[in-house]
């Protein structure tokens, strides 16, 4: 794992590709991403596609999206250490990127601005969007609002039910939730509804992906606009300390944040890239959203990735306390970050979340969103191997806010009746 | 000779469209698929599409989704449709398969083909694979003579038109309106439009599809279409009546519909 250049999404491949999986003409990482989507959507793929080329190189795109990261999100937001959570870390000196601060409270905002301003770039003047716990559903809202736009998330019923807050969040911005029914009613439920919506009323509408998956153009897109998470991360760490952090971490769902973080570190070959995925209930039980402990190469929402599935080639429900690590599949950059070893992928039960979740807000009065307390689960596991003068930078991707009222009941803080805790979206 | 080419040469002799029929294998569980298939040969499909019942359906509206949760509900596997393709076969239709493309990556693609010339299958209709992507797919498929049908949009731009009749073997599913498969009250203007474009890249048979459910419809695209392909409003005539009547009877309607466009 030496001298790894950014994967090129435009990349052109070798014929040795292992068997299956083939090689195509755009948004290729390895033998991983590509576009496994129906032929309605490829002209709207290429006009996004051609949109984000051409913003990347327009300064007036980029002074804009300056400005609303500096003025409306509030970046750059600062990198943190947090002593006594180090001390359950193995001594180790953490550093807390501070996703969490930003407005909507997680990394999900520096997306949306980015797509939502190409959105209207391009003329589109409705936004659509999945959403599973809801964070990137009040982000798709709060940019729609902002621009003037009309909005549709997509919801799974068991979500919409289990997250009635984000929904009335989401309605107060003035989009319109809906709920599908269909399949799991969940995450991934949702996804397939939304691109049903986007080849119907592709002309008029912009399908505003909140991760690094689907066809290409979106990881690339996704993972470009986060950049900015790890572009800052590496000067401040630089600054605070004079050197490269050796430990990279960040959570793994669909992967946005990581590949968010993980982007300015990749040439850097001396730094390890940790991402860290929802175990769940434990691999073993089944119920996990684990897709490279337990996943197998595949075909999912439009990418070649890993993906929970059977043998027919059917997706298994995945299981985690924390909505947002709750996707059977996972951004096919990481696919190809974990085939050639440059990132490591390890899981985090529930309970290790949640214990990690607890530590940090006690020690540093910081309550993280239960998706990050993945990666401070992280964190402490990798502090306690590699002990005292180890430095480590976690993304802490946003706010415990939104998971109250689950930590409450995971911990018996509630005198309810359902202190069962069965996750956000098991 | 692929069967394709039989069927729409035949169809060409007798001067009319071809009817293409959808239903999914497993639906509503095994025998019942294997039996309605047979139905829908029997009553006049020329070309029956036996569609591989899949867990994210994104192409596919509330009907056919709701009969694909049913068939894994109740226990659909893979291999189950090689039966189903055997009995399109034998009840003298010509038989393809639909399917999106993870459950043919997942059972090989190279066995795919295999195990679907050796059940007598024609061909493979990929709602979400595209030429682009398309490669290993169309070398199985040309090993076996089976055929590769991409689908065709109205969004698709000339030279896409082009590279994907290319690519296309046995016919060229052409989507007559930009969205899901479901009945819709009409199709006719931009399927037209569609085809004429199509019709300038190449001399493939081209299939109407996504929203055609009457007999009325169905003469309507066949006046300019080659072939007239009916999903959702079969799947909703069995799941109303499990006795095949009403299947058989739209089958027989959409039938005279094909011969008087």
């Amino acid at each position: 794992m030496t001298e790894v250049t950014n994967p090129s999404p435009d990349a052109s491949l070798a014929d040795s590709l292992p068997s299956g999986i083939p090689a195509s003409v755009a948004g290729r990482f390895g033998e991983f991403g590509g576009r496994y989507v129906p032929e309605a959507l490829v002209a709207a793929l290429d006009e996004l596609d051609e949109a984000r080329l051409a913003a990347m190189s327009d300064p007036d795109f980029q002074t804009e999206l300056a400005a609303l990261h500096r003025e409306y999100t509030g970046r750059p937001n600062p990198l943190t250490e947090v002593p006594r959570f180090g001390k359950h870390a193995g001594g180790a000196r953490v550093f807390l990127k501070r996703e969490d601060l930003n407005h909507t409270g997680s990394h999900k905002i520096n997306n949306v601005l980015g797509q939502g301003l190409l959105a209207r770039k391009m003329g589109k003047t409705r936004l659509i969007a999945e959403t599973g716990a809801g964070q990137h559903g009040v982000a798709s809202a709060t940019v729609a609002a902002y621009l003037g736009m009309e909005c549709v998330v997509y919801m799974g019923r068991v979500d919409t039910e289990r997250q009635a807050l984000n929904v009335a969040r989401m309605e107060l911005l003035g989009a319109t939730v809906v709920p599908v029914d269909h399949g799991s009613a969940t995450l991934k439920d949702a996804i397939n509804e939304a691109m049903r919506d986007w080849v119907t009323n592709v002309e008029h509408t912009h399908y505003l992906l909140g991760t690094v998956t689907g066809p290409h153009p979106f990881p690339t897109m996704v993972r470009d606009f986060h950049a900015i998470i790890g572009q800052e991360a590496r000067e401040q760490i630089l600054a605070a300390t004079g050197a490269l952090p050796d430990v990279v971490l960040a959570c793994v769902g669909g992967g946005s944040n990581a590949m968010g973080i993980f982007h300015a570190f990749i040439d850097d070959a001396e730094v390890r890239l940790v991402g860290l995925e929802a175990g769940g209930l434990g691999i073993s039980t089944g119920k996990h959203a684990a897709r490279f402990a337990n996943g197998e190469p595949g075909v999912l929402h439009g990418a070649a990735t890993y993906v929970l599935q059977d043998a027919d080639g059917q997706t298994l429900d995945s299981h985690s306390v924390s909505a947002g690590m709750d996707y059977p599949s996972v951004g096919p950059e990481h696919a190809y970050l974990h085939s050639i070893g440059r990132a490591e992928y390890q899981s985090v039960t529930d309970d290790e979340a949640m214990d990690a979740f607890s530590v940090l807000s006690k020690t540093e009065g910081i309550i993280p969103a239960i998706e990050s307390a993945h990666a401070l689960a992280g964190a402490m596991r990798i502090g306690q191997e590699l002990g005292p003068g180890t430095t480590m930078i976690v993304n802490l991707s946003g706010r415990g806010d939104k998971d109250v009222d689950t930590a409450a009941r995971w911990f018996g803080l509630l005198d309810s009746q359902d202190d069962n805790v069965q996750g956000d979206n098991s | 000779m692929n069967g394709l080419e039989q069927v729409f040469a035949q169809c060409r002799e007798e001067g009319r469209s071809a009817l293409v029929g959808y239903l999914p294998a497993g639906y509503p569980d095994r025998d019942a698929a294997i039996a309605a298939v047979t139905a829908i040969a029997e009553s006049g499909a020329d070309i029956v599409e036996v569609g591989v019942p899949y867990s994210d359906p994104l192409m596919d509206g509330p009907v056919v989704q709701a009969a694909a949760e049913q068939a894994l509900a109740n226990g659909f596997r893979f291999a189950d449709l090689f039966d189903c393709v055997a009995a399109v076969k034998e009840a003298g239709a010509v038989p393809v398969v639909m399917s999106y493309w993870n459950p043919v990556l997942r059972y090989g693609v190279e066995r795919f083909a295999t195990d679907l010339a050796a059940a007598g299958g024609a061909g493979l209709i990929t709602p979400d694979l595209i030429p682009d992507e398309g490669e290993p797919w169309i070398g199985a498929a040309r090993s076996k003579d089976l055929g590769t049908i991409f689908l065709v949009a109205p969004s698709s731009t000339d030279a896409r038109l082009a590279m994907t009749a290319d690519a296309c073997r046995g016919f060229i599913y052409v989507a007559s309106t930009m969205g899901v498969t479901g009945a819709r009250t009409s199709v006719g203007s931009g399927a037209k439009t569609l085809i004429q474009r199509t019709r300038e890249v190449t001399d493939l048979p081209l299939c109407v599809g996504l929203g055609v459910s009457t007999k009325d419809q169905a003469r309507e695209i066949a006046a300019f279409a080659d072939g007239v392909i009916v999903g959702s409003a079969l799947v909703a005539a069995l799941r109303d009546d499990p006795s095949l009547g009403a299947l058989r009877g739209l089958t027989e309607e959409l039938a005279q519909g094909v011969r008087q466009g």
